[in-house]
């Protein structure tokens, strides 16, 4: 083998080509959009071997790259699902994009939820707006037959602004309907006379029906005001920071610690992170 | 045995002019008040009266802008959208006179690179391709502090030869088996007897303790990165910044990049270019949120980053050679010498 052709396969900006084979419009503004991707070459998807809580560089040639949290869990095979919400150049050029296109992806990178950490202990899973993204990854992961038993009880509390800014409506109602769960959807308001689920903040919620942080591990992913809000609550619960986890988020480039924007101290996020525990960001620089 | 040659000024000339056939050999060249790296094979010449060179030859590894990938968006094409490697030399190259802080600078940048998970194949490819010819230094500037951080004035880490300057001649000390290989490409030298080693021996040392004084780093290691982060001298210390970059891009130590896309007609290139802590954008989310947002922040990464951050990280020393290029070349004055000791005695 050449050294031009070796060094290829060992790049890690190079993108994989993907194809779009289905988008979904995920809420009534229409701004967030979930992207189901197959690859082109089956040898890529076997090399793309990922745990939730990761996230990968989406690529599209001529207008740059975006870290975007991996939607889909590894148990669901044969593709991959990105739910991207539309705020500038490649997210709204990703949203006029149609089923057939080709694009790339390049990761899986960063590290995971802890789930080692997990593994016998309940799962609480905190998640607001449109950061319900790598949660969803980690539910469809627990609550597969093959791993569902490894883990104790499974709390989730999701909450939007209204019925109609949920992601995976069809989804969250199937999970309602489980009893190998307990699911907790609230909007901050709705004018619906037949809401049926909660209504309130996330943080309210989690006070309600959160019962304790008696050998529980908490994932929370949401907007900062959410995540703000919930720390003390969890605090009051007896989570200790070392059983919180949060999903961070920062400009990010290369994605694999080397161009040097996403740090936080001196943990890239990108590579060391995005999942930190609250022990870890307790002493690191408040500055994300 | 450690080997040792010795050339006239005239032979060193022509031996690095016999390099020419196996390597691209950068050399210093005067350009205007300057001196900087050059190519041999563009007719310039080398000139070994310097200090150090204006910009450092931190470009010859990681150039300033590099094509990444190239791309046809023509729909007609098969491989529309699909990023191919740009095609790149990393044919051997020596740069010859580099001084022991440009040298040490490559160390230091290696570990962001070249790391256990990802090796960035361009600055891994075009290091390994390169042979590091230093020059000692017989007349360190005002603003030199390379023997506070790990360096010195005849330093030999990461260098594949070293140059002692004895006035009518050069004698070459033998480093690696690449530096061995390098000489034995240049023509000319001679074995160099005891009397000569002992002769560089003790102009080293003479230089080496004769340099300013020492810029104190020993309790950065230990100290809290919160307290550090707080620290009330910040505000100060950015007072007069510009946030033009300067320091950023002189450094030999600094290695950000941004990468964009350009696309011309139904073709395009995935290019990455050297960036700075110091612009607003470089932290800039998508939502309008910053978390640099200000002048304070952003000079504070700078040196947090530099004296904290990657030493705790790598622990091998701070992300700084003590080449002085900041310091020379910041319209507002701003010392890292200075910002060091307020970080070292907090
Ligand atoms: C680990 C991680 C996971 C993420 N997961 C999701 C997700 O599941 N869904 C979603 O909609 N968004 C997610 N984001 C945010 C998303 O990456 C940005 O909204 C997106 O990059 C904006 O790109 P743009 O080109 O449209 O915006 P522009 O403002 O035009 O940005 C230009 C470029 O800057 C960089 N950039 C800008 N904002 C951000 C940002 N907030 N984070 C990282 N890089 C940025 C990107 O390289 C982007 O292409 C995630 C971010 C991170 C760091
Ligand atoms: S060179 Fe000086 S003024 Fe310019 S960004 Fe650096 S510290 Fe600020
Ligand atoms: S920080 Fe300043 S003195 Fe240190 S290596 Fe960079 S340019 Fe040279
Ligand atoms: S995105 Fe480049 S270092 Fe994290």
């Amino acid at each position: 083998m050449s050294k031009r052709a070796r060094m290829t396969l060992d790049n890690p900006y190079l993108p994989y080509p993907v194809r779009i084979e289905q988008i979904v419009t995920e809420t009534e503004d229409g701004n967030l959009k979930t992207f189901r991707l197959v690859f082109l070459n089956p040898e890529h998807e076997e090399k793309f071997r990922y745990m939730p809580g990761q996230f990968a560089e989406l690529s599209i040639a001529g207008k740059g790259e975006i870290p975007i949290g991996i939607a889909s869990s590894p148990t669901e095979r044969g593709f991959l699902s990105f739910t991207v919400n539309r705020v500038g150049v490649v997210t709204a050029h990703l949203h006029n994009m149609k089923e057939g296109d080709v694009m790339g992806v390049r990761g899986p990178l960063g590290n995971c939820y802890p789930w080692d950490e997990m593994e016998a202990k309940n799962v609480v899973i905190i998640g607001g707006g449109f950061a319900f993204t790598t949660l969803r990854s980690s539910l469809v992961y627990l609550l597969d037959p093959q791993n569902r038993s490894r883990f104790k009880d499974v709390i989730v509390v999701y909450g939007a602004r209204s019925p109609g800014m949920l992601l995976y409506r069809d989804e969250l109602w199937q999970w309602e309907k489980r009893d190998d769960l307990q699911m907790h959807v609230t909007v901050d308001a709705t004018d619906d006379p037949d809401w049926k689920h909660h209504t309130g903040f996330v943080p309210t919620i989690v006070k309600k029906v959160v019962p304790s942080s008696d050998s529980s591990v908490a994932l929370v992913c949401g907007p900062p005001v959410m995540i703000r809000n919930t720390q003390p609550v969890l605090e009051d619960l007896g989570f200790p920071p070392e059983r919180v986890f949060l999903s961070l988020e920062m400009r990010m480039k290369c994605g694999i610690g080397m161009c040097g924007r996403c740090n936080i101290g001196d943990q890239y996020v990108c590579k060391d992170g995005p999942v930190f525990s609250l022990a870890q960001l307790k002493e690191m620089p408040p500055e994300y | 045995m450690t080997a040792y040659r010795v050339y006239s000024k005239e032979e060193w000339t022509s031996a690095v002019k016999a390099l020419e056939s196996h390597y691209q050999v950068f050399v210093p060249v005067k350009d205007g008040d300057f001196h900087l790296f050059g190519l041999l094979s563009e007719g310039k010449r080398p000139d070994f009266d310097f200090q150090n060179t204006h910009l450092s030859p931190k470009s010859i590894v990681y150039p300033q802008s590099e094509r990444m990938f190239e791309y046809s968006l023509d729909g007609e094409d098969p491989d529309a959208h699909m990023l191919k490697e740009a095609p790149k030399d990393f044919s051997p190259r020596a740069i010859v006179g580099i001084r022991p802080c440009d040298a040490l600078a490559f160390q230091r940048v290696r570990v962001n690179f070249d790391t256990p998970r990802y090796r960035d194949p361009w600055w891994v490819s075009r290091f390994e391709s390169t042979t590091f010819v230093g020059l000692g230094c017989n007349a360190p500037e005002a603003t030199c502090f390379c023997t506070s951080v790990g360096g010195g004035p005849f330093s030999e880490a990461g260098l594949d030869v070293l140059l002692y300057d004895l006035g009518d001649r050069f004698l070459a000390k033998v480093l690696t088996s690449k530096g061995d290989g390098l000489l034995k490409k240049a023509l000319g030298g001679m074995e160099a007897d005891g009397t000569l080693v002992r002769q560089a021996e003790s102009l080293a040392l003479k230089v080496t303790e004769a340099m300013p004084a020492v810029v104190p780093v020993d309790g950065l290691k230990d100290k809290s990165v919160l307290e550090l982060f707080e620290a009330p001298f910040w505000e100060d210390v950015a007072f007069g910044c510009i946030n033009c970059g300067t320091c950023t891009y002189l450094c030999p130590t600094c290695w950000c990049f941004d990468i964009q896309d350009e696309v011309l007609g139904k073709s395009g290139d995935r290019i990455r270019n050297w960036d700075s802590c110091m612009f607003p954008l470089f932290t800039l989310h998508g939502s309008g949120h910053n978390p640099r947002g200000g002048k304070v922040a952003r000079v504070r990464q700078r040196f947090m980053h530099k004296l904290k951050y990657y030493l705790d990280k790598y622990n091998e020393g701070v992300q700084c050679s003590g080449c002085g290029r900041c310091v020379r070349s910041c319209p507002a004055n701003i010392d890292i010498r200075q910002v060091a000791e307020l970080m070292n005695s907090l």
